[in-house]
């Protein structure tokens, strides 16, 4: 599989030179990017894949901050995507201040925003998107790996026809799922009928009869080549939320099953076999090392962004980072069912670079025509940068969690260590839309309840397994749940049951006692019938009332390493 | 507390108890005497072998009350080569056994699956008793946890 273009690549990105494209860089150092920077491609083969992901109904351009702090436990130490900051421009040799040091790191993230812009946009996409299919007619396929139809004001009060509209015009082949999941099953195969693509996802089977409930595979020719894809939906739906939503349906890994569609696929004439995936990037890394015949993953969940295609045993994993800051390409050279060549490229939506075609601005405009007022209603603004990326907290975290003990009169705040949420600069007003882009889901009850000691480190513990257990297949991707009003220990490499330590509340300045009782305010419970106030609401009361916010640097939860 | 269903207290409970690593060798089953002895019973005191036997099982229990359990066993399934019988325990219920499966040549293929209640991740173990005298097992850890926090 190594070609001689892959050792051109990598020599290239040892001298920091090429590795992401040679234009951005020299281009950034003297602040003319242009279009056709970001869109300079060295085509290879007879097949284009495009692959978007997690893009999280973000329609307009946003800021988005990557994370600084991304661990990887056991095998995955070490590894990308489970490296950060400068040490992650050191492995890909990217320099400081690019275009692509922006795009890819949390290094000087508030400065280079003000260099570099928003990122994003239906429309930008719209634009890239016809540029390599009109570069590439009769050989390009673009999917969707799906956390598409949630995230967004607009989303969550169109039931997200918002995001199936602007789908159906950017016309990808097929896309698999996972929040989607979260507006009940119902809506779903609503949404699923409005489609003018596949819906895939091999991986779900109704509960009762145990039979597959969408189509597992589609076929696709490109450049006199059969294409095979296999949807793979997020296993863990049912346990990450709300199982009463989806009530009728198993997800899980199934990865006999994933072997087999892959067989069935090879059977059926597919020469290359591409895996859809919203599995989580370490997840799809064992996959790949234990599944035989899939040539590429293009995978999803944990919103990764890598500048190279990963290879492993054979198979090329694709990771597009999220919120539709990127747009993946990867040409391939497909002879004979093998990969001889392969050329990639994550491109960067620099929403300031790339010009918004019109037709999809305007129907993004329309979408958003009958929501306007709400969407821009400020509420304050923001002193602090705020974002929401990182394995133990984030900033917008902590205002939300600030929010849950001030409106909710508690002494300990619990808050979704979800990955998904635009982030804001300093000194930004902070509006309605804002707050929902990082609070809107359908199960948003703010609960206040009380917890003992002991019911509040077993969720800790819970939360940290489903994180840092060592072995891929029994994480759920996501972050630590966030907490308000107390402070922890963490360490990744214990087991479950002695990860946390040192729980204290932050007020009193005591420990945390194992048979007292707290009073807990939180969001998202996957529980039926919990009561309170919406999140949205009372994160967009806090923020009202105290005009302008601000976020103090967080020592409460500290790292330790065995 | 109406957000703590049974869902949840049970998710508790187990992550307070657990121990899950995923490679656990077959002796240090032994931790729990009640599944130990289920199977010593089942195969007379002998110690199975690892191989033939596939459990097919979710990594995470999306409802530990009723976790799907498949279980096969590689044997041709005839007059002198087949599976008699196939014990299935999980080790950390408060009681072990979940299910003995029988089979003859007349089966075709020995295969069954159930569904069964796991209080906390735990391993379960399928031991398949074979025609010639000797068992087979296989084991795999399924997790019961809280959930949420996903995304």
């Amino acid at each position: 599989m190594i070609s001689r273009r892959d050792f051109l690549q990598v020599s290239c990105a040892t001298a920091g030179l090429l590795g992401f494209g040679g234009g951005i860089v020299n281009a950034a150092a003297t602040q003319k990017l242009t279009e056709q920077d970001l869109l300079d491609f060295e085509s290879v083969g007879n097949v284009t894949l495009t692959h978007i992901t997690d893009i999280h109904a973000q329609l307009v351009p946003i800021y988005f901050r990557e994370p600084s702090i991304n661990l990887g436990v056991g095998d995955m130490e070490g590894l990308p995507p489970h490296i950060t900051g400068p040490e992650f421009l050191k492995k890909f040799g990217i320099a400081k201040g690019t275009a692509d040091s922006y795009a890819l790191s949390s290094a000087e993230f508030s400065a280079l925003a003000k260099t570099y812009g928003r990122v994003g946009g239906i429309d930008r996409i719209a634009t890239v998107l016809k540029h390599i299919r009109a570069e590439r007619p009769g050989k390009t396929l673009f999917f969707d790996g799906g956390d598409t139809w949630q995230g967004s004001y607009t989303s969550l009060k169109t039931g997200g026809m918002d995001m199936v509209k602007v789908m159906n015009a950017l016309k990808p082949q097929a896309m698999t799922a996972h929040w989607e999941f979260t507006y009940g099953q119902e809506r779903v195969q609503e949404l699923v009928e409005e489609l003018d693509f596949d819906f895939l996802a091999g991986n779900v089977r109704d509960t009762e009869w145990n039979e597959e409930v969408f189509d597992a595979i589609s076929y696709y020719e490109r450049g006199g080549v059969k294409v095979g894809v296999i949807g793979q939906a997020f296993p863990y739906t049912p346990i990450a939320n709300p199982r009463y939503k989806v009530a009728d349906w198993s997800f899980g890994i199934r990865e006999a099953d994933v072997q087999a569609n892959v067989a069935k696929a090879r059977a059926a004439g597919a020469e290359l076999v591409v895996l859809l995936s919203h599995n989580g990037f370490d997840v799809d890394r064992k996959l790949a090392s234990r599944v035989d015949g899939i040539d590429v993953i293009l995978t999803g969940h944990t919103h990764d962004a890598l500048p190279v295609a990963i290879d492993v045993n054979g198979t090329l994993l694709i990771a597009s980072g999220s919120h539709g800051k990127f747009l993946s390409r990867l040409d391939l050279d497909v002879q004979n069912g093998k990969i001889k060549d392969y050329s990639y490229k994550l491109i960067p939506i620099l929403s300031d670079v790339i010009t918004p075609d019109a037709e999809m601005t305007s129907l993004v405009t329309e979408i958003r025509a009958p929501y306007e007022k709400e969407l821009t209603q400020v509420l304050g603004q923001t002193e602090s940068l705020l974002y929401r990326r990182g394995n133990l907290n984030g900033t917008f975290d902590d205002l939300i969690c600030d929010a849950l003990l001030t409106e909710r009169d508690a002494d300990i705040a619990l808050s979704p260590g979800f990955r998904w949420g635009a982030t804001l600069l300093p000194g930004q007003n902070i509006t309605t839309e804002d707050v929902y882009n990082v609070t809107s889901i359908t199960y948003p009850s703010a609960y206040r309840t009380t917890m003992s000691g002991q019911t509040i480190k077993t969720i800790l513990e819970d939360v940290a397994d489903n994180l840092f257990n060592k072995d891929p297949y029994y994480q759920q991707g996501g972050d630590m749940v966030r907490v308000g009003g107390m402070g922890y220990r963490i360490d990744p490499n214990e087991k479950i049951g002695s990860r946390i330590t040192d729980m204290t509340h932050l007020k009193s300045g005591t420990a945390i006692q194992a048979n007292k009782d707290y009073t807990v305010a939180g969001w998202a419970s996957v529980n039926e019938d919990v009561e309170g106030p919406p999140i949205y609401d009372v994160v967009s009361d806090y923020i009202s009332s105290q005009k302008s916010v601000s976020v103090k640097a967080h020592d409460a939860v500290q790292l330790v390493k065995s | 507390m109406p957000e703590l269903s049974r869902r949840h207290i049970l998710g508790m409970g187990a992550g307070a108890l657990v121990v899950s690593s995923l490679s656990i060798p077959f002796s240090a089953l032994a931790a729990n005497t009640m599944a130990t002895d289920a199977i010593m019973k089942f195969t007379g005191g002998a110690k199975p072998k690892d191989g033939l036997v596939t459990l097919d099982m979710p990594e995470i229990a999306e409802n530990g009350n009723t976790v799907p359990v498949g279980v096969s066993v590689d044997s041709p399934m005839t007059a002198d080569n087949y599976v008699k019988s196939v014990l299935v325990v999980a080790d950390g219920n408060p009681s072990a056994g979940v299910a003995t499966f029988h089979f003859s040549p007349m089966s075709g293929a020995a295969e069954a699956s159930t569904r069964m209640r796991l209080a906390k991740t735990q391993n379960v173990i399928a031991v398949a008793a074979m025609s010639d005298g000797s068992f087979h097992s296989a084991q795999s850890v399924v997790k019961v946890t809280i959930g949420g926090c996903g995304g």
